[in-house]
């Protein structure tokens, strides 16, 4: 299922102009706020009319302005879960859910209730009204309804942007079951790094109504100049090997050596990504001695930045996925750095937390 | 009962609920539309139709019940209009004094319901279009419940006028007794006769119990509406 978007729209004196295409899986739409990603995601949903363009889900044409196509966004079959919830205040949750069931024909609808309650943790709540929920609860609800309308894509906006820490750990989990689960196209807006990193396959960089970049997740986040220095970094994928509760550890397992991290809260055998930034890699060449540095990947330099001032950053392939490096030109000159040379990247386990 | 009120003062009261009900209920549906229209809608002229909504609010109800006698009066244009299309007479009528009676409850009826469409989140009515609503299911299951409270209250505030309203419906319809002479004419009637102080006061205090109990009844239903979600 493809999301194929070309559109213009003019609002005040912000304009958007954005072609690109979703693949499968979790499509991230990153950029800072104001960067037009609601507005984007509010003409896919049929919320908004462009000045200008197409929209096309698979065969189906939502929006066309040359040919004055426009869906209305009843009949998109899109689902959509706003930042605030946007729950029905005067209906139960377990109405809340069932509105857009409802309003499904019987012949289209996939997913029952009880699959997508026992998905999303809520089935303690359905008797309850809105106003009685915290906030990580009614975006789950907020979640379980749009999906009850058997949506052929889900836009989500800023999900968790409203929430603290601890209801964002909360709800990251079911995403992620969403997104392995079914076979759904999911549109992502956020502006947070750790959740992109976690959940998308494919990021749009939005700057100023435009697409700036678009790439799987590890390049688009491996580019310095995509987010910037502090935050640039490598997204790698490991398996979870074993859990040690008593040095409060999780190995995994990657092609280019073990990993150890805080630990996970995952099975063994589970996949899961790990976001290396480029200020946590130290490079050495040749086996270095005992260190207190847990985590050591085999790792060939891919290309060494130009760029201005004390630091550069340093392209690596990892078993073929992109790593990035910051380290000062001092140390590239010192260690005789070039490409195609063969490096230990080392990370340090503590670096590793908070995804 | 019958003891304690003769059958004229019987017949007042029940011509006043009935006149008052048949008000209030016709004009809802008109007053939702009318309040959807001025809440939502950007159209030209939006201000001017306001203004003429709210015009038998600030009119003297002599001037709002002489001009329903020229328009609605038999030789009215609108008037003769409603006679020969749908048999309906408002001149001299219990119908003339339900549509005296709703004209002068209905900018309070409009006022009270476009208040809460217009405090209605709009993003909620967006919410339910992406979930596969149309236009008028948006509205049949979010809008209309989340006003509730505001049709409510212009019900009650409609009704209460029409209970009150006295001006409009004697130049229109005139005084007859059990043909148009609701409460408030029988009131004034009363007061003219030499012998009426005490039938007068009676009806004083049957309209105060009256217009309390529509009150408190309102005041339980909204409360219960609130309890239910919709505040």
């Amino acid at each position: 299922m493809t999301l194929s978007i070309a559109i213009r729209q003019q609002l005040g004196p912000f304009s958007l102009d954005v072609a690109l295409e979703t693949g499968p899986g979790v499509t991230a739409l990153f950029g800072r706020s104001g960067s037009g990603k609601t507005s984007l995601v509010n003409l896919v949903a049929g919320l908004s009319r462009p000045d200008q363009g197409r929209i096309v889900l698979d065969e189906r044409t939502l929006v066309d302005t040359e040919r004055s196509i426009f869906v209305p966004a009843g009949k998109r079959r899109i689902g959509y879960v706003f930042q605030e919830g946007r729950l029905f205040p005067h209906l139960s949750v377990r109405s809340n859910l069932l509105y857009g069931r409802w309003l499904t024909p019987q012949a289209r609808r996939w997913g029952g209730l009880d699959e997508v309650v026992d998905l999303l943790g809520i089935g303690a709540l359905m008797a309850r009204m809105p106003r009685d929920l915290s906030g990580g609860e009614k975006q789950r609800v907020a979640i379980g309804r749009a999906l009850l309308s058997s949506p052929d894509c889900l836009l989500m906006d800023e999900p968790l942007a409203a929430l603290d820490r601890e209801r964002k750990a909360e709800i990251l989990p079911f995403i992620e079951r969403l997104r392995d689960a079914k076979r759904l196209p999911i549109v992502y807006v956020s502006h947070s790094v750790e959740e992109v990193a976690r959940l998308a396959d494919t990021v749009a960089l939005i700057e100023a109504g435009r697409v700036a970049a678009i790439g799987p997740v590890g390049e688009v986040f491996a580019r310095l100049d995509a987010i910037g220095e502090w935050e640039a970094g490598a997204v790698l994928e490991a398996t979870v090997l074993a859990q040690d509760p008593e040095a409060g550890v999780t190995r995994l397992d990657h092609p280019a050596g073990s990993l150890v991290v805080p630990s996970i809260d995952a099975p063994i055998g589970k996949r899961l990504r790990i976001r290396i930034r480029a200020r946590d890699v130290t490079l050495a060449v040749g086996e270095p001695g005992r260190l207190s540095v847990r985590n050591r990947l085999r790792a060939e330099i891919v290309s060494i930045g130009e760029g201005r001032g004390q630091n550069v950053g340093i392209r690596l392939s990892v078993g073929g996925e992109p790593m990035l490096a910051r380290v000062t030109r001092d140390a590239v000159r010192d260690l005789e750095l070039v490409p195609g040379l063969a490096v230990i990247a080392l990370v340090k386990a503590v670096a590793l937390d908070g995804i | 009962m019958n003891g304690f009120l003769s059958p004229e003062e019987w017949t007042a009261i029940g011509l006043s609920l009935k006149v008052s009900s048949v008000a209030t209920l016709v004009s809802l549906p008109v007053g939702i539309a009318m309040a959807m229209l001025l809440a939502r809608g950007r159209f030209f002229g939006r201000t001017l139709l306001d203004g003429l909504v709210h015009l038998p609010l600030v009119m003297p109800p002599v001037v709002t019940g002489y001009l329903l006698l020229l328009a609605f009066g038999r030789k009215g244009p609108l008037g003769a209009f409603f006679e020969h299309t749908f048999g309906l007479v408002f001149a001299f009528r219990w119908t003339g004094a339900a549509l005296a009676c709703g004209v002068m409850g209905f900018p309070l009826m409009v006022r009270a319901i476009r208040l809460s469409i217009e405090s209605i989140d709009h993003k909620l009515e967006q919410a339910a279009s992406t979930l596969g609503a149309g236009r008028a299911l948006v509205f049949l299951t979010v809008t209309l419940p989340l006003a509730l409270p505001g049709i409510l209250a212009g019900v009650v505030l409609s009704f209460a006028r029409a209970l009150g309203e006295f001006g409009a419906t004697i130049t229109f319809v005139s005084n007859i007794p059990g043909q148009t002479q609701t409460m408030p004419s029988a009131i004034y009637a009363l007061i003219q006769t030499p012998d009426g102080d005490a039938a007068a006061l009676r009806l004083t205090g049957i309209s105060i119990a009256i217009s309390l109990a529509a009150l408190v009844l309102s005041e339980f239903l909204a409360r219960r509406v609130t309890r239910g979600g919709a505040a």
